[in-house]
């Protein structure tokens, strides 16, 4: 009882967290993929192991040689695959941080202040949420052209309009609190009062809508290079992989089946995580 | 009621003219010059600039964007730059497809996540809630169109029962409304057992058991009957995602819907076209959601009371 006393509220919840052991295989799982994302990049030559046509290697099942198989371009699958993670984590993470930064300050406004601002917000945000995620992307993309980095900025509209609802609940539920009034009353400044004594008391659902969020503009992604509108060829992106191993569908079916197992462990990875979090963040919602 | 659903039209209007004119602004902004496409090839400049100014194209945006709202209202959204065809009517002529397909894939899905969502909450903690809920997990992890390109591996090249593509028979429309549909069910089948465990505590479930009422009757009646709200808003959902987002399911299987027509079209450069069916797209969501907002009323009589008093 002395040691549960003395732990810190993120050292309780981890050591929650590790009780469930789905979570756990979520993050054992996420931190090898992270670790192969920096390796491949010393592993492998992007030029001459990625990208690098090799016509009398093509279409080769899988062999001891490759153990994926290779595509019709005589390019290594296994090699793609892993250095294709950075694409999904960097456009994943990456999204979801911009759309966290933007979407919780004006969450935080919109809920603090109230009223007009609060209007303008809101409704701004439910035109954004009325236009469906994939269109959103589809006319950014149309808008700045095809590049990881324009893939990455249509994705975080939909990261941020889903993180500003979350903030200004929370924020609400929290601004006529006791303490908040005491800050007030000791003259702190507004902004500091959201960020140190607001926002730190709205973190569970935010932490746990990152983890899932991630894993939503992953699969946005892959979905998007699929189409043609994501990352541009020849990249080795899980979901253009997916896409070019449609057009051999009949004849290499391992090409269309191996990216998406990647995606979806991946996927899988962050979902358990996610609920893990949940549970452990908040033991009294635990179903 | 009637009152209500004429306040609920008229907040639907300025949510259509943002939205619509988001998109209209980026699309504008896009730089894809309508007078050059539609010029005839050997065109001097001068003819191109005065169909420019015949086309309106010299006006302000906001004058543009004016006549363009108000052609809608006609049935006139321009011509395509590619088939010269007029937009409007491709939508029209693409749209039964993706409503066919959509109406399929929801109700696949219902069939098969509102039964897993209850058996999964009567069954709480077993075995057979974990399975349930795996299934759920993995269906929620999956691509969509990972498992459209899997269900064509084994279901159209292996086994050789249904077609891979394009669409002709009511056999053509398995595969692709199962893609569809599995991933929703995932989403339905959650929200199911989390509602109905929700009501499967309450004092009027015991209250019917103990008058003797039978078990099947105390589930359905008084059990789902009051869970039915958090279900119809997320199948609701799903409807209105799948009318406007199935693209990538109309993609792997060559369907010939809005989605489709909207990703081919960015493909050819073919602004009108894929301003046309964007707008309309979002338009068609907004009526879908609003139609999911009144039939809670009819499966809650709660709500209608509500509504009526606001009325």
């Amino acid at each position: 009882m002395v040691n549960a006393k003395s732990r810190s509220m993120g050292q309780e919840t981890f050591r929650r967290l590790l009780k469930n052991k789905g979570a756990v295989c979520g993050m054992v799982f996420l931190v090898l993929l992270v670790l192969i994302s920096i390796a491949a990049g010393f592993v492998y030559n992007y030029d001459t192991d990625i990208i690098a046509i090799n016509m009398s290697q093509a279409l080769q099942p899988p062999n001891a040689n490759h153990w994926f198989g290779t595509d019709a371009l005589g390019r290594d699958i296994f090699a793609r695959m892993l250095y294709g993670a950075r694409y999904s984590l960097i456009i994943g993470v990456g999204s979801v941080a911009i759309g966290l930064v933007i979407g919780v300050t004006l969450g935080a406004i919109a809920g603090f202040y109230g009223g007009f601002v609060d209007q303008m917000i809101m409704r701004t945000v439910d035109v954004f949420y009325s236009i469906p995620n994939i269109m959103i992307a589809v006319v950014i993309v149309s808008l700045l052209g095809t590049s990881t980095m324009n893939l990455l900025i249509a994705l975080c509209f939909t990261c941020a309009t889903s993180f500003t609802r979350i903030a200004r609940a929370s924020v609400m539920t929290i601004r006529d609190q006791e303490f908040v009034e005491a800050a007030y009353e000791i003259g702190l400044p507004t902004w500091k009062i959201i960020l140190k004594h607001i926002l730190p008391n709205c973190l569970s659902p935010i932490i746990v809508q990152v983890t899932l969020l991630i894993g939503t503009t992953i699969i946005a992604a892959s979905s998007l290079s699929f189409l043609g509108i994501g990352v541009p060829l020849p990249a080795p992106e899980w979901g253009a992989m997916l896409s070019e191993g449609r057009q051999h569908i009949r004849d290499a079916a391992y090409m269309c089946i191996i990216p998406g197992l990647a995606i979806m462990f991946t996927v899988l990875a962050l979902n358990l995580l996610g609920d893990g979090l949940r549970d452990a963040l908040d033991p009294k919602m635990k179903r | 009621m009637l009152k209500y659903i004429l306040k609920r039209i008229m907040l639907m209007i300025p949510a259509i003219l943002a939205t619509s004119f988001i998109i209209y602004f980026a699309m504008d902004m896009t730089g894809s010059d309508p007078a050059t496409a539609l010029a005839p090839d050997n065109a001097t400049e001068e003819q191109i600039e005065q169909l420019r100014e015949e086309l309106g194209l010299n006006d302000p945006i906001f004058v543009r964007y004016g006549k363009y709202m108000m052609g809608m209202m006609k049935g006139d959204l321009g011509t395509s730059y590619v088939t010269k065809r007029d937009v409007f009517e491709t939508f029209m002529t693409r749209l039964p497809n993706t409503i066919q397909l959509a109406f399929t894939a929801v109700f696949v899905a219902t069939l098969i996540a509102v039964p897993l969502g209850i058996y999964t909450a009567i069954h709480q903690n077993t075995w057979k809630d974990t399975g349930g809920m795996v299934f759920a997990l993995f269906g929620v992890s999956m691509p969509n169109f990972w498992l459209g390109m899997i269900l064509i591996i084994i279901f159209s090249l292996n086994l050789k029962w249904f077609p891979s593509g394009a669409k002709g028979g009511p056999e053509s429309l398995v595969l692709p409304a199962v893609t569809v549909g599995l991933g929703f069910a995932a989403l339905i089948t959650r929200t199911t057992r989390s509602a109905m465990l929700d009501v499967i505590r309450q004092d009027y479930m015991t209250t019917a058991r103990a008058k003797g009422t039978g078990e099947r009757d105390v589930i359905f009646k008084h059990g789902l009957r009051n869970a039915l709200i958090p279900i119809i808003t997320v199948i609701g959902m799903q409807l209105s995602n799948a009318l406007t987002g199935s693209v990538l399911a109309e993609t792997v299987f060559s369907w010939p819907g809005v989605g489709r027509l909207i990703v081919d079209s960015i493909a050819k450069r073919d602004t009108p076209m894929v301003t046309g069916a964007i707008i309309m797209s979002c338009v068609l969501m907004c009526v879908v959601n609003l139609a999911v907002d009144l039939i809670y009323a009819f499966f809650d009589p709660r709500i209608k009371a509500q509504y009526s008093q606001k009325g």
